[in-house]
């Protein structure tokens, strides 16, 4: 993979805990945050809670979701969207795992709400 | 080899709960076949009473439609009641001769209405109220017919008037007692209640027996007689004078019956492979008639059934409310007083208003309540809890709002509370929500409550409430059982269960857990990971691997995160003393990282506020002082004041006791925080009295509290022993913590813990014997030896990344053109 394709490598997948997070600190723009919820899965979530802005990165992972360390939302890492009765999304980033390296578009993904007519968006 | 086969005689509210339970535990263990003489999958028997009212329809209250028992691999016989059972060849008949052979055999066949053994009892028109075939032919009764007499003024009679009073018919009940529900209230409340029936349009004649029930020339019952002469007209009567356990088929095949089928504390029979559950059974000389004990055997009995082999039933202690809309009543325990027992009562006859409470020992052992019901459910708490009322007595009969408590103060009354009255106030959920949601998606726990409305899922101070709210909503239908609900939605499992697994099968790590107890996620969630991996390091310490990422994350940081996202630092500072270097090294540490707050905490030490995560491993190299625990389930603070050093009414040195037992206690993982205060003398100036162990000193020694909280709801610590030495108020501490180390339930208080087990149960094992004693305070030495202050441990370099933030590598001259292109 190059870089042409606005792909930037974060790390190797082991810096990341498996189970756990990381946060990826940026100079200008805000902080996203790097879930592994198996051993070669990862994904990027802005870091931001949709309830009340909450590190996402500091929750708990387990199974497909995060749990938000300030109240206790479970987040969707694929999709963002927090899982019900709470409704909102966090801004997704698409990854990819090639050669036991993590690679981001920090171009943020269609938002997975956005075709759901129900979601405010 | 085919599965063992359980047959289930009865179709009703035990057996099939029972079944519901053991598929639960095991889904797949056996071939089940079940045998209910009525035409109709299991109802919920409760609800007949609103079905006669009018209130609801039998379509509403059916619990286990046809499809469940299809859905489960069940084989039903309906319409089939069984006559015979062959011990011998382990074989069950019916009356249509159907067969089914068994391995085990559960016994479930309910009750059966009394009826007076006086002459007419079997003329048409006379029933009992049991069943939606009864419940129907009141029904259609009252329909053509005009008078109705009910014999029995009992909960069954006084609902089956209502509901035919109702119904359009005249109504009168004869009681042989000198007052209603003679055996749920006392005279007093009993007349509140004729009183506001009579208002209702029922007629009572009460203290009266009847003798004799007349019929017409075709065999239809015409008029009832009682024994002073007197004579009504009657086109209906209802038997509604009492239940017989319904016993005679295991009695006819040798099984040992006395007025029920008799079973041991595992619902077990005389006969090995045969169970009893529900109110066929009769346990240490109990036959009950209420759901919420049946429920309690059933789930006993699935256990066993199940062969886990855990769990006693030990009887149960039940309340009562009448479910006629409109009158409230509650009565639970031993309400009608007696020897040795004590009564308050409060009483308000012009308003309709009554409450009588029991005390025996210092405990609140009945409950009897008329016209305001809304602490129902609190005492009956208190009853089954069997804690100590003594520090309460004075205020206790004017129920929880009188403790004034701001979790529950002001707000307890769930029955007189409008529907738009919130409820939860984290949340936002109104009472209106939750009777919504129990009445229209059914559901039973607070679990499913807060579930569905999130009521009660924050603070949890609104449980409480939320629980009387479900209390009302179900009558005694209702269950409230902490200690027997499931670890989280990954599991049916308890938590005393997980913890025995753990236990006794040696599980050391998430993975063998999960695996082992078949979790249905494969990892976990938020709220199981941390109790399993408390459950494991304090099971297994020095050999379980305690899992960063199963942490909250102020345990996994080691400081406690803030609203934006920053984290606080409280260093250790044992018994609340500090020093000038320490100081020193404080202040300068804030000025260096440019932390916003410096304060000092409830807890008799210092907070940093406002510091970065990326700096946290560098502030605490710069403070030069261990971890205060403050952001964990662990050892807090121990409080102390000055003491016999300095002050003038000190007896001993409470801050080097305090100093001692911080030092002792080190690093300590707990269900929940404990904290702990040593004052110098009764004045009590370190709040000895609201913290998990209080010790305050006196002359002679050193007294020592357990079980105080100075949360959500305030507890005053309560008296566990007093001892002479320094040396014994250690091992005393150490022991209890150990064993509410080992014992208590993840994020159960010191308080929840006692209130659980009994402080009596704390006090053998801590006090009374020696042994015990001595052998928990060197489980707790053993699993606190050796184990390093985390703030050293990371300045050393454990868990480094934690507190790295990932940055992009420096952009390449060639990449940043390809985004800038992309872009
Ligand atoms: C810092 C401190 C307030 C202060 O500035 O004084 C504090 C701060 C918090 N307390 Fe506390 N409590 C503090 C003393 C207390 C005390 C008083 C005491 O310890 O003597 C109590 C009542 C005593 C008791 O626990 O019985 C207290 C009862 C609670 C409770 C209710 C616990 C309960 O079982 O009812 C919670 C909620 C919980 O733990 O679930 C809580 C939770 C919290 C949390 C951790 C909320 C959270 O989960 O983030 C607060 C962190 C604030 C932050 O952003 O850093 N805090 N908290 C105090 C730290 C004391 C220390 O040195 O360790
Ligand atoms: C009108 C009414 C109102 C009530 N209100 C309340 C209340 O508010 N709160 C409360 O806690 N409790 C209440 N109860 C009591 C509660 O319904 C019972 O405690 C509970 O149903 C007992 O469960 P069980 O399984 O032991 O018996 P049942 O639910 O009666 O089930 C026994 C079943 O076994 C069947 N059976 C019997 N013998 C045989 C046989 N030989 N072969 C095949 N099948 C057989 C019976 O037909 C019956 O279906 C009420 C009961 C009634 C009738
Ligand atoms: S009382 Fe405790 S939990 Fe509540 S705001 Fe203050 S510090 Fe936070
Ligand atoms: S900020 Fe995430 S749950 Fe509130």
């Amino acid at each position: 993979m190059t870089a042409t394709e606005a792909w930037v490598r974060v790390c190797a997948v082991e810096d990341i805990p498996l189970l756990g997070s990381r946060v990826l600190r940026r100079a200008q723009d805000a902080d996203i945050a790097l879930f592994r919820p198996a051993a070669a899965r990862v994904f990027a979530l802005a870091d931001r809670c949709p309830h009340k802005g909450g590190p996402l990165s500091q929750g708990i992972v387990s199974g497909d979701t995060v749990t938000c360390p300030l109240h206790g939302w479970n987040i969707r890492l694929d999709s963002g969207l927090a899982c019900a009765p709470d409704a909102g999304c966090a801004r997704r980033y698409p990854v990819q795992v090639r050669d036991g390296e993590v690679w981001l578009s920090l171009r943020p993904a269609a938002r997975a709400d956005a075709e759901a007519p129900a979601e405010a968006a | 080899m085919g599965k063992p086969r359980l047959v289930v005689v009865g179709n009703g509210m035990a057996g099939i709960r029972t079944l519901e339970e053991l598929l639960k535990l095991v889904p797949d263990m056996y071939e089940i076949t079940v045998f209910g003489a009525e035409p109709h999958p299991n109802y919920n028997r409760i609800l007949l009473s609103p079905v006669l009212a009018g209130e609801q329809t039998f379509d509403e209250i059916v619990l286990n439609p046809l499809s469940w028992y299809a859905d489960n691999g069940i084989v039903l016989h309906l319409g089939k009641e069984v006559v015979r059972i062959d011990r011998a060849r382990r074989r069950v008949v019916a009356a249509d001769g159907t067969q089914a052979e068994y391995d085990r055999l559960l016994l479930a066949t309910g009750s059966v209405p009394f009826i007076l053994p006086i002459p007419g009892n079997g003329l048409e028109g006379v029933i009992g109220y049991r069943d939606i075939h009864d419940t129907q032919a009141m029904i259609d009764a009252a329909k053509v017919k005009k008078r109705a007499v009910v014999i029995g003024g009992g909960l069954l009679g006084l609902e089956a008037a209502n509901g035919l009073k109702l119904r359009g018919m005249d109504v009168t009940v004869v009681h042989l007692a000198g007052w209603l529900l003679e055996r749920q209230l006392d005279p007093v409340a009993g007349a509140l209640l004729e009183k506001s029936l009579a208002q209702r349009g029922l007629d009572f004649r009460l203290g009266t027996s009847t003798t004799e029930i007349l019929g017409d020339e075709t065999g239809r019952v015409a008029a009832v007689r009682f024994s002073d002469g007197g004579e009504i007209p009657a086109d209906l009567v209802v038997m509604a004078a009492g239940i017989r356990p319904n016993a005679a088929l295991a009695q006819a095949a040798g099984i040992h019956c006395n007025r029920g089928i008799v079973v041991d504390d595992t619902l077990q029979t005389y006969d090995p492979r045969v169970y009893a559950v529900g109110e066929c059974a009769s346990h240490r000389g109990i036959a009950y008639g209420l759901v919420a004990p049946l429920f309690e055997q059933a789930r006993i009995c699935a256990n066993h059934l199940a062969t886990y082999g855990i769990g006693i039933y030990a009887g149960s202690v039940s309340s009562t409310k009448l479910k006629v809309t409109g009158i409230d009543l509650f009565s639970a325990g031993e309400f009608m007083g007696g020897e040795g027992a004590e009564e308050i009562v409060l009483s308000d006859p012009a308003g309709g208003l009554y409450k009588k409470l029991v005390i025996k020992d210092d405990k609140l052992v009945g409950a009897c309540l008329y016209g305001d019901t809304g602490d129902g459910a609190w005492y009956f708490k208190q009853i089954k809890d069997g804690a100590s009322i003594d520090a309460r007595r004075d205020t206790l009969v004017f129920g929880q709002t009188a403790l004034g408590d701001s979790g529950t103060g002001g707000q307890d009354r769930a029955a007189s509370m409008a529907d738009g009255d919130e409820v939860c106030g984290c949340n936002g959920v109104c009472k209106g929500t939750i009777v919504k949601a129990v009445r229209e998606q059914g559901l039973f726990t607070v679990d499913e409550v807060k579930k569905h409305t999130k009521a009660a899922s924050s603070c949890g101070s609104c449980t409480g409430l939320v629980e009387q709210i479900l209390m009302n909503c179900l009558g005694s239908n209702f269950q409230e059982t902490p200690k027997t609900k499931a670890v989280c939605g990954c599991t049916d499992r308890t938590h005393a269960q997980v913890r025995r697994a753990i236990g006794e099968h040696r599980l050391v790590s998430h993975a063998q857990a999960y695996a082992f107890m078949e979790w249905r996620t494969p990892n976990g969630c938020a709220t199981c990971r941390p109790a399993i991996n408390y459950y494991l390091i304090s099971t297994w310490p020095r050999e379980a691997v305690d899992d960063p990422q199963s942490r909250f994350i102020n345990e996994r940081a080691h400081a406690n995160i803030q609203k934006d996202g920053t984290f606080s630092v409280i260093p250790q500072m044992k018994g609340g003393v500090t020093n000038p270097s320490e100081l020193r090294r404080i202040a300068d540490v804030a000025d260096k990282y440019a932390i916003p707050m410096v304060k000092v905490t409830g807890g008799q030490r210092i907070d940093l506020l406002g510091v970065k995560k990326e700096d946290l491993v560098e502030v605490w190299r710069d403070l030069g002082m261990n971890s205060g625990h403050a952001y964990g389930k662990s050892i807090r603070t121990v409080k102390t004041c000055v003491g016999s050093e300095f002050c003038r009414f000190g007896t001993q040195d409470s801050t080097g006791m305090g100093i001692a037992l911080e030092t002792m206690l080190a690093n300590m993982w707990s269900p929940h925080k404990v904290k702990l205060a040593v004052s110098g003398c009764p004045r009590n100036c370190a709040e000895s009295g609201i913290k998990d162990v209080g010790i305050i000193a006196v002359d002679s020694g050193w007294e020592i509290h357990v079980g105080g909280n100075g949360g959500i709801k305030t507890e005053v610590a309560r008296f566990l022993a007093k001892v002479k030495t320094a040396a014994e108020v250690k091992e005393h501490v150490g022991a209890f913590l150990q064993l509410y180390r080992e014992e208590a339930y993840y994020l159960d208080r010191t308080v929840h813990y006692i209130e659980r087990v009994g402080l009596d149960h704390v006090k053998q094992k801590v006090v009374e014997d020696a042994d015990s004693r001595r052998a928990l305070y060197e489980r707790l030495l053993y699993a606190l030896e050796g184990l390093p202050d985390p703030w050293a441990a990371r300045i050393a370099g454990t868990q480094a990344r934690e507190y790295t933030p990932l940055t992009l590598a420096p952009p390449k001259a060639d990449r940043q053109i390809a985004l800038a292109l992309e872009d």
